[in-house]
Parts: C-alpha cells; sequence; structure tokens
C-alpha cells in the first residue's frame, strides 16, 4: 500500500457521492426536479477537467523551463485525461440538456464553448502525433498546449458569463454558475464539493497509470539523456 | 494468476451479496422496493463503480510489477 491512501479515498468520496447523490433530499428548481442531482456527476466533470489542463499547462511551461522529456509525458498525459472528462461532460450535458432544455444541443453558449475547446485539444493530440522528432514534438506540444489553454480557459469561464446561456451565470445573472446563494443549497454542498474531489482524484490516477506507462515505453530514451 | 482473478470475482460478489443482504434485514423485506425502487438503481451504479475501481487497481498493480522489473 505504498502512496496508495488517496486511490482509496476516491473510492470513499465516489461511493458517498453516488450513495449521498441518489437518495438526499434535493430542493425542486422549476422543471429539473431530480435532475438536479446531475450537479454531483455532470458539473465535477468539468472542475477535474479544468484541474488536470491546469496541470498539463504547468508540466509544458516546465518544460520549456527544463526540457525534460518526462514533462512532455506529465502533460500529454493529463491533457489526454482532461478530454476524456471533456467529452464525458459533454455527453452527459447532452443528456441533461434533452430533458431540461428539450434538446440536446441548443446552441448555447457554454456547449459551443466547450465544443471549439476539445476540438483545440483534439489538434494538441493530432500536432503531437504529426512530428517524429521527439524533441521537437514535445517543444512545439508545449508551446502549443500554452497557447491551448489560453484560449480554452476564456471559452468556458469568461465568454459564457458575458452573453446569455442556458447554463447558470450567464449574462445577468448574479456570481457564479449554479455555485451562489440559493442555487445550491447546504444539503447539495455537502455532495458536492467531495464529488468534485472525487472525480477528480479517480482522473488524476488514470492519468497517473498512463503515465507510467508511457515512463515504461520511453525508457530508453529517458536514459539516452 | 487465475487463483487472483477468481479472488478478485468472489470478493466482488461476496461484497455485492452482503449490500444486498444488509438492506434487506435491517429495514423491512420490501427495501431495494421502496422509494420509487430507487435502491436498485443505487445498487446499479455501485455495482459499476467498484467494478471500475477493481479494474482500475489491476492494471495499477501490473504496471507496479513491471515497473519493479526494471
Amino acid at each position: 500500500m505504498r502512496k496508495n491512501w488517496w486511490k482509496i479515498l476516491a473510492g470513499v468520496l465516489l461511493v458517498y457521492t453516488f450513495t449521498a447523490g441518489l437518495l438526499i433530499k434535493v430542493p425542486s428548481l422549476g422543471n429539473l426536479k431530480e435532475t438536479i442531482r446531475n450537479m454531483f456527476f455532470h458539473v465535477p466533470m468539468w472542475f477535474s477537467q479544468i484541474i488536470l489542463l491546469t496541470t498539463a499547462l504547468v508540466y509544458s511551461i516546465k518544460y520549456l523551463r527544463k526540457p525534460d522529456l518526462r514533462f512532455d509525458i506529465y502533460a500529454e498525459a493529463f491533457t489526454k485525461t482532461g478530454i476524456l472528462m471533456g467529452i464525458l461532460g459533454l455527453v452527459t450535458g447532452a443528456i441533461w440538456a434533452t430533458y431540461a432544455w428539450g434538446e440536446p444541443w441548443s446552441n448555447d453558449p457554454k456547449q459551443i464553448g466547450v465544443a471549439i475547446a476539445l476540438l483545440i485539444y483534439f489538434a494538441y493530440l493530432v500536432l503531437r502525433n504529426a512530428i517524429p522528432d521527439i524533441d521537437k514534438r514535445a517543444r512545439v506540444s508545449a508551446v502549443y498546449n500554452i497557447f491551448a489553454y489560453f484560449i480554452y480557459l476564456p471559452l468556458i469561464m469568461i465568454l459564457p458569463r458575458m452573453v446569455e446561456s442556458l447554463h447558470p451565470g450567464g449574462k445577468g445573472v448574479e456570481g457564479n454558475p449554479a455555485l451562489n446563494g440559493s442555487d445550491l443549497d447546504p444539503m447539495m454542498r455537502i455532495v458536492f464539493w467531495p464529488a468534485v474531489i472525487g472525480w477528480t482524484l479517480l482522473a488524476t490516477w488514470i492519468t497517473t497509470l498512463n503515465i507510467r506507462l508511457y515512463l515504461i515505453r520511453d525508457k530508453n530514451l529517458l536514459h539516452a539523456e | 494468476m487465475p487463483n487472483r482473478i477468481r479472488n478478485f470475482f468472489l470478493l466482488t460478489f461476496l461484497l455485492i451479496g452482503s449490500i444486498a443482504t444488509a438492506q434487506d434485514t435491517n429495514v423491512n423485506e420490501g427495501f431495494m422496493r421502496s422509494n420509487g425502487k430507487i435502491y436498485v438503481v443505487l445498487a446499479v451504479c455501485l455495482t459499476i463503480l467498484i467494478g471500475l475501481f477493481i479494474y482500475l487497481f489491476t492494471i495499477d498493480r501490473k504496471i507496479g510489477k513491471i515497473e519493479d522489473k526494471q
């Protein structure tokens, strides 16, 4: 059990999330009814994505400061899991939207924003595979990743708040999306934040598995330095 | 190796079984059917979640073994 406690914590938090998330009494808001419980499953996808992609950004910057291939591997793995969480968030959002807004895709600013952001990150993976030279690939990917992050953030955090949106927190609404005041009652808060931590830890675990795999795959390159 | 896999299956079934019986005896016989059968959904979700975690742990251990060999 070396350094495994946080993996078990992830499991415990997620079991708690599923149990409490399905069983607690939730406020009935508008036509959301029971679907407000998606707060514990759909929203943490985006929280964990932001955390993972920010971590990837840090490693990309680290690579540019000190060209160690390990940093490139970390950045790639964190970005990949971030993309996975984004796809899951988009799909779960579409399912929720079908029953809350009437259709899976209503060109909501947040939907368009994350779709563009995901395409930018898909391009990151394509770009990586297009460069055979390892050092050049690492450097170009790091630069592109920094560029991608600073487009991604405004697309999902800033632009959706400046226009009218079906999501909470659009133009004309006070405060943060769904996290302020009466939107998230105290009962939901004590499930929501553990859910965010649990999902993020799970995503991090998957990322570390990928990292360890890549480190074994590239061990000849890493030792050659 | 097959022993380990068999143990995992045994453990999983025991877990699911204990959850189901514990709930049945604790409250009343219709526990799983109460509240619009929401507990059935919960059991399904928890089974998937626990299954995924067991799977991740096996991958984790496999990678750990390869790492130790190097």
